[in-house]
């Protein structure tokens, strides 16, 4: 019981970096806007985050510094797409490599620092119900945030006039501006959501998931939500679901690696990555019958004047 | 008054050649600004960075054969990228061409092999690295999966695979429990081109490399499909192209060249096989692309400008105790500058008044 109560902590704790980045990039590629930066800011957010909170021993300061720090890097990434309309494969790339290095250069004194984790919720009584009082009920406040924030982001883009016309943006953006919305702008705003959010899911992994900074902390993560994405179809209740399967996956390989299942533990640790391509694969089968991606991602958009 | 983009009539061939060095010239603005914040004097530092290299025979070997790596695979990416297929994984294909390679020089260490040994090193390599791009081609292909993202996925898998063989199975028995493989033979090792330099076979077959890309894109039917696929798909549709041909054709062709420059830098530099045999040559490479714009002798130039700053970068780290970290935001911030330059060539911002504008809007 008490196994399964620890996976199931765990799983959540891994799954949440993973739901939030995946979430912000939803909502930049509804936009119409493909940033494949999400890894580069994310591991500025995380070096940022860490930094705050270091400096000032406040968690929140440090998720305000890692929600900053994305955004920032989605400033750079938004100027170059949209302002000079730059091919956004090739700008994604440079971001997630401007992020590497930054991120060693701002973290480089941190490494060997520790930090105060995120502290979990404890209500008394709740928190001690077995099972799932330690699950419901004594979470740190990241995962609860994730899950009002994939929560939010549906009711937006189906209940609210803002979020049909980011997704018209995303399907149409000449319709879109002729019908008189500002394209460049909406984009604008879905970019810096989008950074915020990667910003957010890195400084989750120094403040809540392990309490240290290393570079590289985040291996991929940001790659892994950008695949969840096309997992999800674009659909955010997907997209949840999928961030906890692939959280599972890692926490799973990691408990068979600490069982000693006698399959060297490089072959478990790329079990992760290999179920990305697998997953991708059988999506992109299924959906012969035509795409589910937004139908203007990725194209370049020139108010025509 | 309002700054706006706007399409130019034809693409603009002053800028489209002085691009690439105003995005030098930004860099290196930027690259101040930086070093002042770090609190190194950054006029001392560029020096390091950019001269100090270039002034000594031994540092000047040493971009060439950092440079080699770099341009071969720079080479494959941008056939790539002209035909719009996004590999990105070249840093995968590149350690399985590695492994691959070495796989040969660990079965017969010690042995009798004569000087067959380096030839067929070479060929596992490239045709490991051809097979290893070849799965994110096919995916894309036959199951129209991202081959950005299954590319990338693949460069994970390709590290730890190495991490495993040479922790495990391959690791020398007399290393002192370090993960490595035994020192290759001499059969199994790079010639070099001059006793006790430090240019090695590698230059050569990445100038080769060159020629053989000029060719290629300048002289050959396939080259312009290549050219025409990415730069206008409906054109090509119509002109019977088969572009999912072209994708498989173009991944085998840059996953080759990046597993060649894997067993390469084993072979050579390195010596024997390791976990960080890679600097992050197939991410950097990425940039050399770009940089000397999917051209083959624009590469070339690049690929050494890019190999300077890995050399600066080191020299920088042991002269002015600058992070070699800096050496990546460099690349990066490089990488932003020709992206944003090479915009201005199609391109170009003028100033509109907003009253201009509002009849312009009305007009519609």
């Amino acid at each position: 019981m008490e196994l399964i109560e620890a996976i199931i902590l765990s799983v959540l704790a891994a799954s949440t970096p993973l739901l939030l980045a995946a979430t912000g990039e939803l909502v930049t590629e509804r936009s119409g806007v493909l940033n494949l930066g999400v890894e580069g800011m994310m591991i500025v957010g995380a070096a940022c985050g860490f930094g705050g909170a270091l400096l000032t021993g406040s968690t929140i300061i440090g998720a305000l510094c890692g929600i900053v720090a994305g955004t920032a890097m989605s400033l750079i990434f938004a100027a170059m797409t949209l302002g000079l309309a730059v091919n956004q494969v090739a700008t994604g790339l440079a971001l997630t490599i401007l992020g590497i290095g930054l991120s060693g250069l701002i973290g480089a004194g941190f490494v060997g620092e520790r930090i105060t984790p995120a502290p979990h919720l404890y209500i008394p009584y709740l928190t001690s119900i077995p099972l799932i009082g330690r699950i419901v009920f004594g979470e740190d406040a990241f995962v609860y945030f994730s899950i009002a924030l994939i929560v939010a982001v549906w009711w937006f883009l189906y209940r609210t006039r803002g979020g049909l016309i980011l997704r018209a943006c995303g399907d149409n953006h000449v319709s879109a501006h002729a019908l008189g919305y500002s394209v460049l702008k909406i984009r604008l705003y879905a970019v810096m959501f989008g950074g915020a959010c990667a910003g957010l899911a890195g400084a989750y992994l120094p403040l809540a998931y392990t309490p240290f900074f290393i570079p590289g902390m985040t291996a991929g993560r940001g790659w892994i939500a950008l695949a969840l994405v096309v997992f999800a179809s674009w659909l955010p209740g997907r997209l949840a679901i999928g961030a906890y399967l692939f959280g599972a996956v890692t926490i799973l390989q990691l408990h068979a690696q600490g069982a000693g299942v006698g399959i060297p533990s490089q072959f478990l640790s790329s079990l992760p990555y290999l179920a990305t391509v697998i997953v991708l694969v059988l999506l992109s089968r299924a959906r012969t019958g035509g795409s589910t991606a937004p139908a203007a991602l990725g194209t370049v958009f020139v108010p025509d004047r | 008054m309002q700054l706006v983009l706007e399409k130019r009539a034809e693409r603009s061939n002053t800028i489209a050649l002085i691009s690439p060095l105003i995005a030098i010239g930004l860099t290196i603005v930027t690259m101040i600004i930086l070093f002042a914040i770090l609190g190194k004097n950054p006029f001392a530092a560029l020096v390091v960075y950019f001269i100090e290299p270039l002034t000594d025979s031994y540092t000047l070997q040493e971009i060439a054969v950092k440079a080699a790596p770099l341009v071969m695979i720079a080479i494959g990416l941008s056939l790539c990228y002209l035909a719009n297929a996004w590999n990105i994984g070249a840093e995968g294909q590149f350690l399985i061409g590695a492994v691959a390679g070495s796989w040969l020089a660990v079965k017969t260490q010690g042995t009798e092999a004569g000087h067959w040994v380096f030839p067929a090193m070479l060929l596992l390599g490239a045709i490991a690295g051809a097979l290893y791009a070849l799965i994110p081609a096919i995916c894309k292909v036959r199951f129209g999966a991202s081959e950005i993202l299954t590319s990338l996925m693949l460069v994970y898998v390709a590290e730890l695979f190495l991490d495993y063989l040479v922790r495990g199975p391959w690791r020398d028995p007399n290393g002192f429990n370090f993960p490595t493989t035994a020192e290759f033979d001499p059969v199994a090792t790079v010639p070099l081109l001059v006793e006790g330099g430090r240019l090695h076979l590698g230059t050569i077959i990445a100038l080769v490399v060159v020629a053989a890309g000029a060719v290629l894109l300048g002289k050959t039917i396939k080259g312009f499909e290549i050219r025409v696929v990415g730069a206008a798909p409906r054109a090509a549709r119509f002109g019977g192209f088969n572009s999912n041909q072209l994708i498989l054709l173009t991944f085998a062709i840059s996953g080759a060249l990046a597993g060649l420059a894997g067993i390469i830098e084993v072979a050579g530099p390195v010596g024997h096989l390791q976990p960080n045999i890679s600097p992050g040559y197939g991410f950097t490479a990425i940039i050399v692309a770009f940089l000397g714009r999917l051209n083959p002798i624009g590469i070339l130039i690049a690929g050494l400008f890019l190999a300077l700053t890995f050399i600066g970068g080191e020299q920088a780290q042991i002269a002015m105790k600058i992070p070699l970290d800096v050496t990546k935001v460099f690349q990066g911030i490089l990488l932003f500058y020709v992206l944003a330059c090479d915009s201005l060539i199609l391109y170009r911002f003028r100033l509109v008044s907003s009253s201009r504008q509002q009849v312009a809007r009305g007009a519609h």
